[in-house]
């Protein structure tokens, strides 16, 4: 254990992807995840990095696309509108298989929205942020430290299967702080990056970063081999956490900053005699399906509880094929739901308050 | 244990106060959280902080119902007098805002922060003063404990706001009102 520090989630971010070894942070202002940009300005320069404020978010993916087919470490943030302006070069990142790390800290939506924290990017970041038949890795923190221990692994995750990875915040998360140890990640042995169009002296073939084939049978196998790699994802990196699910029979299935409100509505739950648990998918892609599947078994209701009109609820219905009521209960718009709000829904399915 | 509301105008040091109270509880190895009003707020409009210090971890980090409320500032006053839990606490600033509370199932503290800051060479430091009532009347932390936490936070070259740090708070410990 190192030395805990009280840090904003923004300031978090930034602080663990320099200590994952990223020297590179590509971003245009947004709120509310600028403090990340202000935290990288001052120590990127110290640590012999560059933080760069580019000219639109357009620019900013497009610059680590660019850093990152070199082979170096690079990522770049947003909020909700600016993310949707990033799309079209997160999917050549994908067609270009490149590694790189995309914060987003959703704010509400649509259009510019508001600023206050929203989660209504799920099916955004989960189902299709780009074009084309393509996945990434979406990491979701619900805690500050979980923000310095996901971001160290999401370099890890990028580098190993060539992939973007996005740390889905929001911005509760981002404005908040809380202690943060940055002593506990995981150690991985990563693969070299053999194909980096880098300097090497004419002692090799020259690489190509590229994400143009125009013969489908060519590009059809690109995508299968890609799909190969999704496979190992979903088989290897499913992460998810669990509270008191043992003898639960109503089982909220939240996700970040929401997990931790939801929470404590099942303690307040317990406390009045309902047997209520949560499931916490850590990984929205891959999602825990299998989990999810095994808790089916067991406990009689679902309810997903999010900052959105309910974008989740189709994954739980799936991953459990629909053997379970899945309800909902969400807040949206920028509107952060209570833990009372939320027991009184589980109160309500359980034959209401008593 | 304690959600805490602060509230008033941006440029009063609602943010740093509520920071302060969050590093000495982290500093007892507490889980603590501590939220910004992010709006469109700059000095003059209304900002508040969620603060909470725990002893287990922490589910929402924003503060509806707070047992402990500073308000600041009239507009706070009004606004959040009501969202005080049954038997909570709300602190004021009563050089600022002229009311008396009305609530019988909470507790009022009046304190004239803005007025001792300014007698005693301290202007614009109410929020430190008011820290130390709070700290006082609530019992959140030791005195000597909350003293020595909040030098320990100031930076090095902000070293010689020490001594007056150190002379707010005490006038805010030392206050009877």
């Amino acid at each position: 254990m190192g030395e805990k520090m009280l840090m904003k989630g923004n300031e978090v971010i930034g602080e663990a992807a320099i200590r994952s070894g990223c020297r590179y942070f590509f971003g245009y202002p947004i709120t509310p995840q600028t403090e990340l940009s202000e935290y990288l300005a001052k120590k990127m320069p110290k640590v012999g990095g560059l933080c760069l404020q580019a000219e639109s978010e357009v620019s900013a993916i497009n610059m680590v696309l660019g850093c990152t087919a070199s082979g170096e470490r690079a990522f770049t943030s947003s909020s909700s509108p600016g993310i949707s302006l990033k799309s079209e070069g997160v999917s050549y990142i994908i067609g270009s298989d490149l590694p790189c790390v995309i914060v987003n800290v959703q704010r509400g939506g649509p259009g510019l929205g508001g600023i206050q924290p929203a989660q209504s990017d799920y099916l955004q970041a989960t189902k299709a942020l780009g074009h084309g038949d393509q996945h990434f890795i979406v990491l979701a923190p619900a805690y500050v430290q979980e923000i310095a221990t996901l971001m160290g692994e999401a370099f890890d995750l990028a580098d190993i299967y060539r992939t973007p990875v996005m740390l889905l915040a929001d911005g509760a998360l981002g404005q908040m702080m809380e202690p943060v140890d940055f002593e506990s990640k995981k150690e991985r042995v990563l693969p070299e990056k053999t194909w980096a169009a880098c300097g090497h002296g004419n002692k090799r073939e020259h690489n190509i970063v590229n994400s143009l084939y125009i013969s489908p049978e060519v590009l059809e196998q690109t995508v299968l081999d890609r799909y190969e790699r999704y496979k190992m994802i979903e088989e290897n990196e499913v992460q998810y956490d669990e509270y008191m699910t043992e003898d639960a029979e109503i089982c909220i299935v939240a996700y970040g900053i929401t997990a931790r409100i939801a929470k404590t509505a099942v303690k307040a739950a317990r406390e009045k005699g309902i047997k209520a648990g949560l499931f916490r998918p850590i990984t929205l892609w891959p999602y825990p399906k299998k989990e999810l599947a095994a808790l089916a078994d067991k406990v009689s209701k679902f309810l997903v509880v999010e900052m959105n009109m309910g974008q989740m609820v189709d994954d739980v219905k799936v991953a459990t094929d629909c053997r379970r009521p899945v309800e909902f209960f969400g807040r949206t718009g920028g509107v952060i739901p209570t833990p009372n709000e939320i027991l009184a829904k589980i109160e309500e399915m359980n034959g209401g308050a008593k | 244990m304690s959600n805490i509301l602060l509230a008033g105008f941006g440029g009063q040091g609602i943010l740093f106060a509520g920071k302060q109270i969050v590093l000495a509880g982290m500093r007892q190895d507490k889980y603590v959280s501590w939220l910004p009003s992010y709006g469109p707020e700059m000095r003059g409009g209304t900002c508040n902080c969620s603060v909470i210090v725990e002893d287990e971890p922490i589910g929402s980090p924003l503060v509806t119902t707070p047992d402990v409320l500073l308000a600041f500032n009239a507009p706070s006053f009004d606004k959040f007098e009501s969202t005080v839990v049954k038997g909570g606490m709300l602190f004021t600033d009563s050089s600022l805002v002229n009311k008396k509370g009305t609530r019988e199932d909470i507790s009022y503290f009046y304190i004239p922060a803005t007025e001792l800051a300014n007698e005693n060479g301290l202007t614009g430091m109410a929020n430190v003063i008011m820290l130390g009532y709070i700290v006082k009347k609530t019992g959140l932390f030791d005195e000597e404990y909350f003293k020595e936490s909040l030098n320990a936070g100031i930076p090095a070259h902000k070293a010689h706001l020490a001594e007056v740090n150190k002379k707010a708070l005490e006038i805010g410990f030392g206050y009877e009102g």
